[in-house]
Order: C-alpha cells, then sequence, then structure tokens
C-alpha cells in the first residue's frame, strides 16, 4: 500500500503511533476507534455475554415497573384461596355454537375439601373461564410512592375473579404479585450494596496500592482477616443484632450495609494490582511532573484508566450480594415482612411439606435467583474478558 | 523450611487478634446484655426485681467494666483456661457446648473437601485434555450452574427430590432408630446414607470452582515445549499428562484448602439448617435469635479460626510441594 510522505525538514518524530506525521503500520478501520468502542466490540462478540446483559436488564425493568406489572399488589390475601396452584393464561375461548375466538383467559378452580382432614384441594375447571385483559383496573396502589394509581399491565377484566398464574401462598396471596415486587428488593440490595463495595473498594485499594509501605500492610491485613472468615455465620451474627423494633426500612439498609462490608475485599485487592502496575507508567510520571496533586492523580489519570476493570469485578460480585440477602432472609434474620425478596418468599418453602404440595413456591423465587445469579456471572466473565481491549 | 514455618506462623497471631474482635464486637453487639432481658423476663412474670440485687448481678458477670477490660477478660478466660463463658440460654459453661458441634463441624468439612477433589481432579483434567468437546461443555455447563445454585436451595431440591421419588425425609444424620445407639457397623452404614446429601450439597460449588481452576491451568500446561517433545519421543498419551503437566497443575488444589474452607464453613452452617444435622450451624442460629451471645460469639471465633488453621495447613503443604515458595 503505498503512503503519502509529508516532507518535512527535522528530525523524524517518534512520538505515539497515531501522530499523522509518522503513518503506522497497516491498520484496521478499528485503529482509530477508542477504548470503549473497542471494549464494546469485543464484548458484543460474546453472545452469551450479550444475552445474559438483556437479562440483567430486563429483571431491573421488571424491578423498576413492579407496581404496574403486579397483576395485584403484594399483601392482598383471599384465605378462600390458600396454596393454590397455578392457573394456565389461554388464549382462545370456544363459544356455545363451537366457533372460537381471541380472549386472553384462565380457567377457574372448583375447591374441594377433604372431610377427614380438612385440607384443601383446588381442581382446575376447564367450564370456569375468567377474562383476563390488558391494562385493566385493579388493586389500588402508591407508583413509587408518589401517586395514585390502579392501572395493572394484566389483570382479570372482573377485579373480584381470580388470576393466579404462578399460584398463591399460605395465606392466598399472588405469587406472581410477590416475585415481581421482590424482584425490586433483591436486585436493588445487590445494586445499592455494590455501589457501597465499590466506594470502600475503590478508596482502600487505591491507597494500598498508591502508597504501599505502611498503609498497604494495614490494609492488606485488614483484608485478609475480613476474607478468612467464613461469611455465613458472620452474617448471621451481624444480622441478629438488628433489634427487632426498628422499621423495615431501616432493617433493609442496614441488611444492605452488613452485606456489602465484606463485599468490598476482592474490588480492593484488583484495584491494588492494578495500581501497582500502573503507577510507574509515563503517564503517571507525566501527571506528576506536571505538578497534579495526589487527589489529582490517583481519581483523574489513575482510576479512569481501571473503569473497565472495576467495572467487571463488581458485576461479578453483585450475585453474591444477591445470595447473601436471599440467604439471610431466608433464615429469617435478614428482611422481614410487610417487605417482599426472593429470600423471604423462600422463607415459606423451608419445610418439605409445604415443598412437596406447592412446589411452586420453591421453583419461581429459587429460579428467579438462579437465573439472575447465572447471568451476572455471564455478563461478568463477558466483561472481564473484554475489559483490556489492547491484550493480544 | 522451618524459617518458612515460623514465619508463617508469626503472621497468624495479628490476623487471629483481628477475628477475636471481631467475635468480641459480635457478642457486644445486641443492644443491652443478659442482665437486661433477665429483669424483662421476671417483670413480666410480675417478680419484684430489687435494684441491688441487679447491680450486684452485673457486678459478677462484669457488665460494668470498661469495653477493653471486657475483651481482655473474655480473651485471656479462653485462651488460658479454655473457658468461653456462659451459656445463658443453656445454663451451661459455653466450652461444654460447643466441642461436639464443632467436631461435626470440621468432620462434615473435611469430607466435602475429599468429594470436592475426588470429583474436581478427573473432571478437571478430562475437560483440559478435550477442550472444546460436548463433554467439556456439559462439565462447564454444570459448573457453573453449580456455582451460581446458593447451598440452601440446592438443599431444598434435594430435600423435594427424596421426598418425592424416595419417599424419605432426609434432615438429620442418622435414621431414628440409630440416633440414640452406639457405634456399630449398622449405625456407620446409615451414617453414611444419610451423609451424602449435605455433601454434595456443600461440595458442588467448590467443585465447579476447581475444576474451572484446574481446567484453566492444565490446558496452559499441556502447550509448553516439553510436553510437545513428550509427546514427540512417544511417551504413551496419559503419561504425557499425568506424570509432569498434572503434577504441576496441582498445586491450586492444595492451596485450594486456603479459599474453599471458608467457603466450605459456611456452606456447612446454613445447609445444617436447612437439612437440621447437628453440627454448629442451627445450634449457632439459634443462639443468635435468643441472644445467647457467648455461645454464638464462641462459634462465631472458633470457626474463624477453623478456617485460618486450613489456610496455614494449606500453605505450609504447598512449601513442601513447591520449593518456589519456601525460598522466597
Amino acid at each position: 500500500m503505498m503512503t503519502v510522505h509529508t516532507f518535512i525538514d527535522e528530525e523524524p518524530e517518534t512520538g505515539p503511533s497515531t501522530t499523522p506525521l509518522k503513518p503506522s503500520k497497516a491498520t484496521s478501520d478499528m485503529g482509530d476507534a477508542n477504548q470503549w468502542t473497542l471494549i464494546w466490540y469485543k464484548f458484543s462478540r460474546n453472545k452469551l455475554a450479550v444475552v445474559s446483559g438483556f437479562v440483567i436488564l430486563f429483571f431491573c425493568l421488571v424491578g423498576l415497573f413492579a407496581e404496574v406489572l403486579a397483576p395485584s399488589v403484594p399483601d392482598a390475601s383471599r384465605p378462600q384461596f390458600t396454596n393454590a396452584p397455578p392457573q394456565n393464561l389461554g388464549f382462545f375461548v370456544t363459544d356455545a355454537d363451537g366457533s372460537s375466538r381471541f380472549q386472553l383467559h384462565v380457567t377457574g378452580y372448583t375447591m374441594e375439601v377433604d372431610p377427614a382432614s380438612l385440607r384443601r384441594s383446588y381442581v382446575v375447571d376447564p367450564e370456569q373461564i375468567v377474562p383476563v385483559g390488558l391494562f385493566v383496573q385493579g388493586a389500588p396502589y402508591k407508583m413509587w410512592g408518589l401517586f395514585d394509581a390502579n392501572i395493572h399491565l394484566l389483570g382479570p377484566v372482573n377485579h373480584d375473579d381470580t388470576m393466579y398464574l404462578l399460584g398463591t401462598d399460605r395465606l392466598g396471596r399472588d405469587l406472581l404479585s410477590r416475585l415481581i415486587h421482590g424482584t425490586r428488593i433483591s436486585m436493588s440490595i445487590g445494586l445499592v450494596g455494590v455501589s457501597i463495595s465499590l466506594v470502600l473498594g475503590v478508596i482502600l485499594g487505591a491507597l494500598s496500592g498508591f502508597y504501599g509501605g505502611v498503609v498497604d500492610t494495614v490494609i492488606q491485613r485488614v483484608i485478609e482477616v475480613i476474607s478468612s472468615m467464613p461469611t455465613i455465620p458472620l452474617w448471621l451474627g451481624l444480622a441478629a443484632a438488628i433489634p427487632l423494633t426498628w422499621s423495615p426500612l431501616m432493617v433493609y439498609f442496614i441488611i444492605t450495609l452488613i452485606v456489602s462490608l465484606f463485599g468490598w475485599t476482592g474490588l480492593a485487592r484488583e484495584v491494588r494490582g492494578r495500581f501497582f502496575a500502573l503507577r510507574g507508567e509515563d503517564f503517571v510520571t507525566a501527571a506528576k511532573l506536571d505538578g497534579s496533586s495526589e487527589r489529582r492523580v490517583i481519581f483523574r489519570h489513575i482510576l479512569p484508566s481501571l473503569t473497565s476493570h472495576i467495572l467487571a469485578v463488581v458485576t461479578l460480585a453483585l450475585p453474591t450480594m444477591i445470595v447473601a440477602e436471599t440467604a439471610l432472609s431466608f433464615l429469617g434474620i435478614g428482611l422481614k415482612a410487610p417487605i417482599v425478596s426472593w429470600g423471604v418468599l423462600l422463607q415459606e418453602a423451608q419445610n418439605v411439606r409445604t415443598i412437596a404440595n406447592a412446589s411452586w413456591q420453591l421453583v419461581w423465587p429459587a429460579g428467579a435467583v438462579v437465573v439472575t445469579v447465572l447471568a451476572y456471572n455471564f455478563l461478568g466473565d463477558g466483561l472481564r474478558d473484554a475489559a483490556d481491549p489492547y491484550e493480544a | 523450611m522451618l524459617r518458612y514455618v515460623i514465619k508463617r506462623i508469626l503472621y497468624m497471631i495479628p490476623t487471629l487478634f483481628g477475628l477475636s474482635l471481631i467475635a468480641f464486637m459480635i457478642i457486644q453487639l445486641p443492644p443491652g446484655d443478659y442482665v437486661t432481658s433477665m429483669i424483662a423476663s421476671m417483670q413480666d412474670s410480675g417478680a419484684n426485681v430489687d435494684p441491688r440485687q441487679v447491680e450486684r448481678l452485673r457486678e459478677i458477670y462484669g457488665f460494668n467494666d470498661p469495653i477493653w477490660v471486657q475483651y481482655f477478660k473474655w480473651i485471656s478466660g479462653i485462651l488460658l483456661r479454655g473457658d468461653f463463658g456462659y451459656s445463658f440460654e443453656w445454663n451451661r459453661p459455653v466450652a461444654e457446648l460447643i466441642w461436639e458441634r464443632m467436631g461435626s463441624t470440621l468432620a462434615i468439612s473435611i469430607a466435602s473437601l475429599l468429594f470436592v477433589w475426588a470429583v474436581a481432579l478427573p473432571i478437571g483434567i478430562y475437560s483440559a485434555v478435550r477442550r472444546h468437546t460436548v463433554g467439556d461443555y456439559f462439565f462447564t455447563l454444570v459448573g457453573f450452574v453449580g456455582l451460581a445454585v446458593p447451598n440452601f436451595i440446592l438443599a431444598l431440591a434435594l430435600m423435594y427430590f427424596s421426598y418425592r421419588y424416595f419417599g424419605q425425609s432426609v434432615g438429620g444424620l442418622f435414621s431414628p432408630e440409630y440416633v440414640e445407639a452406639p457405634w456399630s457397623w449398622g449405625k456407620f452404614v446409615d451414617l453414611l446414607g444419610h451423609l451424602w446429601i449435605p455433601i454434595i450439597v456443600i461440595g458442588t460449588s467448590g467443585t465447579a470452582a476447581l475444576i474451572r481452576v484446574l481446567r484453566a491451568n492444565l490446558s496452559d500446561e499441556l502447550h509448553k515445549p516439553y510436553v510437545i517433545t513428550a509427546k514427540a519421543k512417544g511417551l504413551p498419551g496419559y503419561k504425557v499428562v499425568l506424570k509432569y503437566p498434572v503434577r504441576i497443575a496441582l498445586n491450586p488444589f492444595v492451596s485450594a484448602i486456603g479459599w474453599v474452607l471458608p467457603e466450605l464453613i459456611s456452606g456447612v452452617t446454613i445447609t445444617a439448617i436447612v437439612l437440621n444435622l447437628p453440627t454448629a450451624g442451627p445450634l449457632l442460629l439459634r443462639s443468635l435469635i435468643s441472644q445467647d451471645m457467648y455461645l454464638a460469639g464462641s462459634f462465631i471465633l472458633l470457626m474463624g479460626v477453623l478456617t485460618l488453621i486450613g489456610m496455614l495447613v494449606s500453605d505450609l503443604l504447598l512449601a513442601l510441594l513447591d520449593p518456589r515458595i519456601r525460598f522466597t
């Protein structure tokens, strides 16, 4: 390939290869793309990670618009429908004259009470058709706690009918609505918790890696103590100290804090390692010689160059937080009613009897946890691989 | 080697100190002390509480001392006399309650560790040698699911399946007829029959992690020139893999004790609560809920010490195995 040389009288410049004066080796069309474009390019080739990203986005949106998406409100209970099995959503109904037409519906129940054990059993009754509509008016709620509304994306047209797509729990509350509202709490605990870890981890890791010496030794010792503790006993110990009189919101924040207090060590290690590698680089020396303050060197010059790595570590730390909250709530010392999280839902499915007779109470919340954790792991792996696009 | 051992043991002391501080903090954390709750329950039942008697009780238990004196009393009791304090719920010294439970915790943790090793080694080697085959993808998928499913959900799922398909409930370590029986062959077999579920539940995530590590290490090793030389001079295939690369890739197996053990002990705690096993877990949860803090704190302290000892053992073994470590 011919290259056009611009003649100049001075010595050829030996600068970065991107200066126009020194045509570099043959470059592809990605040659002048910036770091984030390259990261995105590399990331988007990992199909599993991209799909996982969409799954996470979906769960976040479900959490954000929980009130509208849920067919009911999470606390609405109907004692006559306890432990009712899931109803299937149907699309076509057959009229009396044999013609079928489009009508969203679920089939109703007939309930039988065993006279000996007084246990209820529900049989789905195909004769009983409950029409279901989109954007119906249902139970009133306060959207984001701000304004009143009563529109639900999907619900029975007649407000008094039942529609339990995922069944009900032991108090006759709609599992789907509770699961959707639980998504908000569980996803947000992960995000809030990871933000706290992020601040702690980045600051302590940066201090440790930038200064080295005594600061480094002390911080590394602390990290060692924390990461050598078996986490669950420790979480249990701290969560059990929360006074029973505190409001659910307070408990939510404290649990988030507890969960994040032990999640920052991995991040701090990563940041420290990168700082060690970067603090000898030319651009850092240049910044120092320019008279930048230490704070400016850390936050303005070094940290931005490892944002992509931090993003990857944070994504991989998120599922741990979600599992931690789920485990604590499951054991009954985490979040409590009226707050609904996946762990609170799983707490209901603790004994064999419930699992055997109403397995949907285990399957759906557990499935939500597993899918989320898997998706975060795949997404984090993809981000980690893409974090350094200049690597061979 | 001796220098390395001494250095490594000295390194443990500040960590142990930090650990004891955390355990003590957990003991002190709940608002009020035992005397407060005792007075409350006495007043509930209509008994008259004499303020002077209350003061005397506080004096006896040392609740009026400054916090560092309390810490010093607590830790010196443990170190010098093996006295972990008093369990107010059980009305017995904590030391009488914990050892048996810690023993079974340790036993199940070690059994799970052996399970992790036994499963991860062949699968890891297989996945590394046959990379990008159907078998490898299958194990990778299983491994990912193993990492993603939290212990207690796995325990619940296995409970459900064994109830549904074998018609038995899986809680506990023994069938009812063996619980009180003296040790015999039948009891041992019965124990094994109950033990496999907790071991699988606890070991799965560790196994999955270790398979990934072994696969990555071994794949790196398999492309080194000495392996190619060995192949070229006609060494049989299994020997090429097993004799040298696997031995080098085995290091993570030993160092795994360090990072798998805390996870295993964590896992034993929550799994034991779900499956109702007589380990430290259920007792810890119960003592935390009833705020029997000396018992709870002792468990947390001992579990931490256990993982530290595990890490020490793994570091020493690694130094024995790999001379590069002990001379740096």
